[in-house]
Order: structure tokens, then C-alpha cells, then sequence
């Protein structure tokens, strides 16, 4: 397969004849913002801002053409590595600790025996479990923000946490029963809510803006239950309950990984899939359905997908909150490119949330807090750091 | 037509108003009601009235009205229908400081939460809005700001939770939101910053309107965008603040209680807040009611009965009417 | 000849019948405006041909087959649409924009071509908006804005083109430049527009073929010269008028007549054609 590479300055690559010239021109523009050529030719504020993104495109003989966006692809690599690297990290921390290089060795057939448990029947399933975790939240909450078109429609706000939480406090309240049995009431919860809003928001398609208010209605409900629960619990109970509801990876081991694990496997592919339909979503129905979108079939699989995908990690590790609503955002500040941005999204739920449990055990001792406590804190801390940084550029 | 309806709220109001005094573990006829708030005579009906039902009545009608102007103010604001007071972290700034007074100053009475928790709205609130850039805050912006900031006190409240039994047993009560707490006291003290605050968002309703149309047309149109915002955020801050501080984050009844006005009223702000502030405190009154007497002699919390009653009610409203988005 | 048919169709909202038995032809190449009063149902009987909205009865013909059962990327290479409302995502510069238009032509394993650079270029080109190529959507004016909408549609590179109130919310000179770019892709690359427009001179000036609609009928079609007489504004819109021959294009041209002095007295026919100018450059009354 012969492929020719050319990098242009975005579609401002006008042929491709010479490409060399035009990607140096391109790389001249400051990380893609810089003042403007022509601040003449006037905006409404006149601020003539230019936002010059690389795109490079990769295209063989036979008419098959991909395409990148140079930031979204390095930002990607990025986080995959950074992921990774607190995955190790996280390994190679608690009681018995291990270096990198330990971890490593051991991961890759090395090691001793006591370092091969550790490894491989204590850490490796919990770090598996974050990651997906982590990914499957931060997939799912790109799907919502972008099909909700708000940035605060996140699976925690449109009442699929709570339908969860309250399936999990059911079983914990009234059936005192073990971690298997929360699992499953969690996903119950989830699932039932996710096809409650579904049907109740359902009039002939699926409506953004109506899905966003039975969501809200849904979750003051379900929140209510919860409340009540809480108040009917004992205190072990209610503990319980509430390292629950925080989200906790504590102790998770391989039963967890697997089922996960292979929902992530069917169900991240398919969202990926609808990607390219969901971006052009972002411009309002009429304008996607022009350009030949099946706005309520893209609608109704991603977000289906999106809530088996919550309803599943809530059930590994709780309705650990934020990690669909900032990873999101997180990203596309990252990447600065429009869209739903699903895979960086869910690379930096990855990292939030195996960072967070990494931070966790660093400043307070293994096991002492739920990684729920810390994913809040560090996206919500990042997410304002990223706001008021880029305060002067004014740009969302 | 408009006018109409907000006369006849009033008269809902006053009625369910009436029913909140009467109506509990001890029923008390009417004439008794009235004697009680107003030629207080010292028999038990009358105690009962006046120490207890009354002041709670009160602190719902004012905090009902105050939660309703602040979520319709916020949903101006952040032109974001899933906004409510809880957006500017205001819920989660009152939170974090009566955990903190419960755990680390060992405050246990309600009325020393009391500020506290307004204490910690106000820091939150002023946060949010330096952090969502001041002069160059966007709805967005601001929006996201608050939930980020929410986002880290929340981690902060669940930590403190978790590590302190004794402090999760007194929040757990705290966070579902009551009107129980209700002393004449307690109400003379928050009534003025609740006043001060809902004269305030009636005021704005004229700039907001403008800002409705998104910040390009209301500058166009002279609103002052910043000191909008400023008086909008002090107003919210005060309202959601006080009603907080008294009954726990009550959440959802300024977050409903707007879309459904909306869709009564159309979209003039001028509307909208009146009968936000008078429909509110239905929701909340009656809810308060109902949780007396469906649990009777013991109640549940009006935060639950509030949303478990206004949820199904407002998912039907959405599914009937075309909504009016912002 | 023409692709785009409607046959009997009822259009409806809900309960609420907007047109019934409707059938209408768009002639091939040709620049068609329909034009009526509000809520007349024009904007419906376009969402119809878009197929954005399915018809209670009856159906709309592409190439002579329903447009409902074909495939929606298909449809979307033959017709483009500019809807009367588009959202443009937060942090989308023009060019992204406009590529997006390229869609329908795209697939997973074929997400942007070298034809895909060259038409989006030309379409920034075609629509005067190549120079703003990096520049964020969100900081352009309101005719900035609607020209790279139209662009992004362009890229569509569909040979029948509908467009919802392309002029709405636009002043004067941004309307006039909207519609002249819309006359060039008539006249320069041959394709068939559809256009709902409020203003009836705009319409009589611009269309090679009009369509005039009331009450979910239509009233007249045809050529404006053939059809745009006194009578039948007088019957679709209520008003009388005079119609007199455009100075600058010889096209129909509505002058409304001058509100009646209370007490009698001639209405001023004279004085009415004299401001003639005066009421073009103003951009005489919405229909």
C-alpha cells in the first residue's frame, strides 16, 4: 500500500502540489492561535483572531483518504501515554512497593512470585478497571454533551448516576447484600432509568432538548430516592453507601475486568463509528439531516451505547462523578478542536481517574480514600486551571 | 390573561399556606389557625401555631420564593437550561463549610450552621466568577467554572465524610433539605438577605431580558453585561445563600419551577420571575404538607417530597408541551 | 423536466394540517422562489421537498422515486439544504466549517480526499469567504456568517439547492449580496435553487420561477413577469398596489400603494411611483 503524505495548514492547503512549502507554512502559526491577516476584513468584535489548525491527510492509490488533526493526534498519543504511565505508577505503588522498572519486568513474564501476585492477581486488575472505568465514563459523557449539545449534560446530571446509585442503595439498604449483588443492582438502575428517560423524552425521535429536561425531572426523582435511602440506613449502612456513591476501586480484581472489559470492547468501536454522524450533529438537526445524517438513528445508538457503557463502569466502580462531565471538556480544550472528540475524551477519563487513585494512595495512605474523592478534586481542579488560563484567548 | 394567572397562584399560595399551619401530626381547625397567628391566647393549638407551624410556613413561603428567583435567574444567566443555583457551586460551597463547621469546629446546632454555610455560598460564588473570567465571562464560561469548583468541593465534602463517621451522620439529615429547623428566630434573621436579594433579581429582569438574546444583541441594546452579571451573581448568592443556610441545599425546585413558568408565561423575564417567586413556594409548601401527612405522626423531608412529587409532574408537562428553550 | 417533484402531498405539525393535496414541480435549472404571507406555508412545503418533514399523505419525488425510501447519503449528493436556523459549534473556524459539507461524499476510510480539499477551497472561493478561511464562525458578521453556511452547502456539490429564509435577520446590503451569490450559482454553475423568500421584489427580481402560496395553496406559479400583477399580490397578500417595471432589471416590481387619507382624496399613483427608488434601497415591506 503506497500512501502519500501531505500536510496542509487545514483545508487552507489549496492543491497539494507543494506540500513541503505549505506545512512549513503552517508550522509558522503559534499553537494554533495567532492574530489575524486581515483584521480588516472585520468580525462582529473585530478582534480578528485566526485559529490555523494542522490537518494532515494520508491518502493511498487505490482512493482511501484519513485524516488527522496534527494537536488531536499528538494530544492523543499523549494522554495514551500518560495513562499508561499511571497505570505503572499506580502498580508499582501501595504496601510493597515496586519500581517502573519492576512493574515492567513483572508484567512482561518477569519477576518473582510474590511480585507476580502482587501484579497480576492484586494490582493489574484494579489498574484494568480504572482505565476502563475511566474511559468508558469519559466516551459516554463526550456522547451526552454533544447529543444534548450542553456542556453540563453529563450522564451525573441527566439522572443515569442516580438511577444507578439508587439500585446499588436498594441492595445495600434493604438486602445488606455483597459486592456482586450491588453490581448488579447498579446496573439494573442504570439500565431502567436509561430506558425510562428514553421512553418519557421519546415523541417521534429523540429531541435534545427534551431529553435534557426529562433527564433533569428523572434525576430529581431518582436524587430524592436516594436521599431517602440515606436516611433510612443505619450508619454502617449509610457508610457503605456512601464510599459507594463516591466511587471506589478498592480491592477490584479480575471478576470486575472481564465483564467490563468486554462491553468496552463491542461498545467503544461502535461509538467511534458514529463519530463523523455525531460531529455533525453539533450543527443542529436540520443542518445534519441535510447533509444526510440519520439524526435519530445516530441519536438513539450512541446514546444507547453511552448509557450501557455508564451503567456497566458504575457497576465496576460506582458512579464515580465529574469523570463525564470534565473529561469531555478537558479534551477538547486539549485537542482546541470542535467536535465530540471522543477518543481523547476517553483517554483523559483514563488518566483522570488512574491518576486520581494514584494521588489518592501517595497522599493518604492505600486504601484510606475512594478514588471517587480524588477524580472530583483533580478534573475539577484542572478544568479550572484550564479556565482561567486561557482566560485572555476568551474562547470556549 | 397573564395577570390573571398570577392572581390566582396567589390565592393557591395563601391557601396551601393556610393547610401548612393547619395540617401536621396535631390538626387544627381553622378558627384555631387564626387565633393562634394573630390573637395568640396560649393554648396548645395556639403553641403549636405560633412556635412551630407558623414560623415553618413562613420560612417556606420565603425560601420557596427565594430558590425559585434564583434558579430563574441563573437559567438567564448561563442561558443553560440545566442551570440551577447549584451550578455557581453555591450548594456545594455551603456544604463544604458546614462540614467543615461540623467536623473540624464541632458545631452541631442548626442555627450555627446557619453561617457557615452562607459564609461558604458567598466565597464559592465570588470564586466562581473570578475564575469564569470576570469582564469575560460567557454563560459557558461561567457555567463550567461552577461545576468544576463543585466538582473539587464535592471530592472534599465526601472526603471529610468518609473519614468522619460523626460528621456524615449529622450531614446525611443536612443535605436532604427541611423546613423542621423553623424558628421565628431563624426566620427574622435570613428574611433580610432573602429581601434584599429577590428585590434585587425583580430589578434586573429588564437587563436580563436583553442578555436572553445573547451578549452581541444586549450590548447592542445597551444592557450592561458585567454589572448585569455582578448584580445577577450577589442576587443568586443571597437568595440560593440564605435559603440554603436555613434548609439545607433543597435542590431541583429552582431548577424545575423556571421551565415551567416558561412555558406558562412565554419568555419575559418581567413574567417569568413573579410567578417563579409565587410558584415555588406552592411546590414547596405543598410538598412540606404532603410529607407531614403521608408519614404521619413522623414526616418526611420536604427535599424529597419536592422532587419525588415535582419530578413526574414536570416530565409530564415536558412531554405535553412544547417547551420554551431559552 | 424535473427531479424534484411533490405529488398530492398533506403537510402537517402534529394535528395541525398546514397544506393538503399539494403538488408542485420544481423546473430543472431554474432559480425558483416561493413567496406568501406568514404562515402561508411556504417554509413547510420546503422543509417537505428537504424531506425534513415526512408528508401525512402523498410524497415527494426525487428523480422519481420517494425521497423518504432513499438512502440518506444518496439524497444528501443530490439536494442540499440551508436550513433557516444552523448551529455553529463553539471553536469552529471556516474552514473547518465549510468541510463538514463535504459529508455525503465522505466515508470511514475515506475521510478527506484531495477532490474534498479542492471543492471545499472553491466553495470558500464561489462564496467570497476564502480569505476568512482561519478565522473562528463565531467572530464573523451576520452576512459573513450566512455566506459560509452557504459555502458549507456548496460543498455539498448537490445539483438542487434549497435554502429556508436565506435573507432573514440580514440588513439591506448583506441581503442584496446573499442573493446576488445565489443568482451567480444559478446562472454560472447551472444548478437548480429553491429559495423561500419574504420579500416580494427581492423574489419578482431574483427568480426565474415563482411560486405564490396562501393558506397552503398555491396561487400562481410561473415566470414574475408572467404572473406578478396588482391583482394577484392583492390576493395573496391583501394589500393593493401598483406593479411597475423595475428601472434597473425590468422585472416586476411591487409598489404598495400610500395609506389612504381619512377624508378622501386621491391616493397618490404618482407620488407612489416617484419613490420608487427610494422604496427599493429601503427594501420595501416583508410579505
Amino acid at each position: 500500500m503506497s500512501a502519500t503524505v501531505k500536510s496542509g495548514k487545514d483545508a487552507g492547503a489549496m492543491s497539494g502540489k507543494d506540500a513541503g512549502v505549505k506545512s512549513g507554512k503552517g508550522a509558522g502559526v503559534k499553537s494554533g492561535e495567532g492574530t489575524g491577516k486581515d483584521a480588516k476584513a472585520g468580525g462582529a468584535r473585530g478582534r480578528g483572531v485566526t485559529a490555523a489548525r494542522r490537518i494532515t491527510a494520508v491518502r493511498t492509490k487505490g482512493g482511501l483518504s484519513l485524516r488527522f488533526d496534527a494537536r488531536a493526534t499528538f494530544v492523543g498519543l499523549l494522554l495514551l501515554a500518560v495513562a499508561l504511565a499511571a497505570g505503572i505508577a499506580l502498580i508499582g505503588s501501595g504496601d510493597y512497593p515496586m519500581t517502573p522498572g519492576e512493574v515492567m519486568a513483572t508484567l512482561t513474564g518477569g519477576g518473582d512470585a510474590g511480585q507476580q501476585f502482587i501484579v497480576q492477581d492484586l494490582r493489574l486488575p484494579r489498574v484494568l478497571v480504572g482505565l476502563l472505568v475511566g474511559a468508558a465514563f469519559g466516551i459516554a459523557g463526550a456522547v451526552f454533551q454533544t447529543v444534548s449539545r450542553n456542556p453540563l449534560g453529563s450522564p451525573d446530571v441527566l439522572g443515569f448516576a442516580q438511577g444507578s446509585s439508587v439500585g446499588a442503595l436498594v441492595v445495600i439498604v434493604y438486602f445488606q447484600g455483597g459486592t456482586f449483588a450491588v453490581a448488579v443492582g447498579a446496573v439494573v438502575g442504570g439500565v431502567v432509568t436509561g430506558l425510562a428517560i428514553f421512553l418519557l423524552a421519546w415523541k417521534r425521535g429523540i429531541h435534545g432538548y427534551r431529553f435534557v429536561l426529562v433527564g433533569i425531572g428523572a434525576s430529581a426523582m431518582l436524587y430524592a430516592m436516594v436521599l431517602y435511602l440515606m436516611t433510612k440506613a443505619n450508619i454502617v449502612e449509610a457508610t457503605r453507601a456512601t464510599t459507594w456513591m463516591t466511587g471506589s476501586l478498592n480491592g477490584r480484581d479480575w471478576d470486575q475486568v472481564w465483564p467490563l472489559a468486554a462491553v468496552c470492547a463491542v461498545l467503544v468501536p461502535v461509538v467511534l463509528l458514529y463519530g463523523r454522524p455525531l460531529r455533525m450533529l453539533e450543527m443542529g438537526d436540520d443542518a445534519a439531516y441535510a447533509l444526510g445524517v440519520r439524526v435519530d438513528r445516530v441519536r438513539l445508538v450512541a446514546l444507547m451505547a453511552a448509557v450501557v457503557l455508564v451503567a456497566s463502569a458504575t457497576a465496576a466502580a460506582g458512579p464515580i462523578s465529574f469523570v463525564a462531565l470534565t473529561a469531555p471538556q478537558l479534551a477538547r480544550r486539549l485537542t482546541r478542536s470542535p467536535g465530540p472528540n471522543l477518543l481523547p475524551a476517553a483517554l483523559m477519563g483514563a488518566v483522570l481517574l488512574v491518576a486520581a487513585d494514584w494521588s489518592s494512595q501517595r497522599l493518604f495512605g492505600a486504601d484510606q480514600l475512594p478514588v471517587g474523592v480524588l477524580t472530583g478534586v483533580l478534573g475539577g481542579g484542572y478544568l479550572l486551571w484550564l479556565l482561567a488560563t486561557e482566560r485572555k484567548a476568551g474562547r470556549i | 390573561m397573564r395577570s390573571a394567572g398570577l392572581v390566582a397562584s396567589v390565592a393557591v399560595l395563601a391557601v396551601i399556606a393556610v393547610l401548612g399551619i393547619a395540617v401536621g401530626a396535631k390538626q387544627i381547625p381553622l378558627d384555631q389557625v387564626w387565633h393562634g397567628v394573630f390573637h395568640y391566647s396560649g393554648s396548645d393549638s395556639g403553641v403549636v401555631v405560633r412556635d412551630v407551624r407558623f414560623p415553618r410556613t413562613l420560612l417556606g413561603l420565603i425560601v420557596g420564593a427565594a430558590l425559585g428567583l434564583a434558579g430563574t435567574v441563573m437559567q438567564a444567566l448561563t442561558r443553560n437550561p440545566l442551570a440551577d443555583p447549584g451550578v455557581l457551586g453555591i450548594n456545594a460551597g455551603a456544604s463544604a463549610a458546614v462540614v467543615s463547621a461540623i467536623s473540624f469546629f464541632g458545631v452541631t446546632s442548626l442555627t450555627g450552621y446557619v453561617w457557615f454555610a452562607f459564609a461558604g455560598a458567598a466565597v464559592v460564588s465570588v470564586a466562581v466568577y473570578v475564575l469564569g473570567g470576570t469582564r469575560s465571562a460567557t454563560p459557558v464560561r461561567l457555567a463550567l467554572a461552577g461545576t468544576a469548583l463543585t466538582a473539587v468541593l464535592v471530592g472534599y465534602i465526601n472526603a471529610v465524610n468518609l473519614m468522619d463517621t460523626a460528621a456524615l451522620d449529622k450531614m446525611r439529615f443536612w443535605t436532604v433539605g427541611s423546613l423542621a429547623s423553623a424558628t421565628m428566630p431563624t426566620v427574622t434573621h435570613i428574611a433580610p438577605f432573602l429581601a434584599v436579594g429577590g428585590v434585587l433579581a425583580l430589578l434586573i429582569a429588564r437587563p436580563l431580558n436583553a442578555i436572553a438574546l445573547g451578549d452581541d444583541q444586549a450590548r447592542a441594546l445597551g444592557a450592561r453585561l458585567t454589572r448585569t452579571r455582578v448584580l445577577a451573581m450577589l442576587a443568586v448568592t443571597l437568595l440560593c445563600g440564605g435559603a440554603t443556610a436555613v434548609c439545607g441545599p433543597i435542590v431541583y425546585v429552582g431548577l424545575m419551577v423556571p421551565h415551567v413558568v416558561r412555558a406558562i408565561t412565554g419568555p419575559d423575564m418581567r413574567w417569568i420571575l413573579p410567578y417563579s417567586a409565587v410558584l415555588s413556594p406552592v411546590l414547596l409548601l405543598g410538598a412540606d404538607v404532603l410529607g407531614r401527612v403521608v408519614a404521619r405522626p413522623g414526616e418526611l423531608q420536604v427535599g424529597i417530597v419536592t422532587a419525588v412529587v415535582g419530578g413526574p409532574v414536570f416530565i409530564y408537562l415536558v412531554r405535553r408541551r412544547r417547551m420554551a428553550q431559552l | 423536466m424535473s427531479r424534484l417533484t411533490a405529488e398530492n402531498v398533506t403537510l402537517a405539525y402534529d394535528q395541525r394540517v398546514i397544506a393538503e393535496n399539494l403538488s408542485v414541480a420544481i423546473p430543472d435549472h431554474s432559480f425558483t422562489v416561493i413567496v406568501g404571507p406568514n404562515a402561508c406555508g411556504k417554509s413547510t412545503l420546503l422543509r417537505a421537498l428537504s424531506r425534513m418533514l415526512k408528508p401525512a399523505a402523498g410524497s415527494v419525488l426525487l428523480d422519481g422515486s420517494a425521497i423518504s425510501s432513499l438512502p440518506a447519503k444518496k439524497v444528501a449528493k443530490a439536494l442540499g439544504l440551508l436550513p433557516q436556523s444552523s448551529i455553529a459549534p463553539d471553536g469552529i473556524t471556516v474552514a473547518d466549517l465549510v468541510a463538514r459539507g463535504r459529508y455525503p461524499h465522505q466515508g470511514l476510510l475515506r475521510q478527506w480526499s484531495a477532490d474534498d480539499e479542492r471543492i471545499v477551497q472553491e466553495s470558500m472561493a464561489a462564496t467570497g469567504v476564502a480569505e476568512l478561511a482561519d478565522r473562528y464562525v463565531d467572530e464573523l458578521s451576520g452576512g459573513q456568517r450566512q455566506r459560509v453556511w452557504i459555502a458549507m452547502a456548496l460543498a455539498q456539490q448537490t445539483p438542487l439547492f434549497l435554502l429556508d429564509e436565506p435573507t432573514t435577520y440580514l440588513d439591506i446590503q448583506h441581503q442584496i449580496e446573499v442573493l446576488d451569490l445565489c443568482a451567480e450559482l444559478h446562472e454560472e454553475q447551472g444548478r437548480t435553487l429553491v429559495a423561500v423568500l419574504h420579500d416580494l421584489n427581492h423574489a419578482a427580481r431574483y427568480a426565474t420561477h415563482l411560486i405564490a402560496m396562501k393558506d397552503g395553496a398555491i396561487i400562481a406559479e410561473g415566470a414574475p413577469a408572467d404572473i406578478v400583477t396588482a391583482e394577484l399580490v392583492e390576493r395573496v397578500f391583501g394589500i393593493s398596489c401598483q406593479v411597475i417595471d423595475d428601472p434597473e432589471t425590468g422585472t416586476p416590481l411591487v409598489v404598495p400603494a400610500a395609506r389612504k387619507p381619512r377624508n378622501g382624496g386621491s391616493g397618490g399613483g404618482r407620488a407612489a411611483a416617484e419613490q420608487t427608488t427610494a422604496a427599493v434601497a429601503a427594501g420595501a415591506p416583508r410579505g
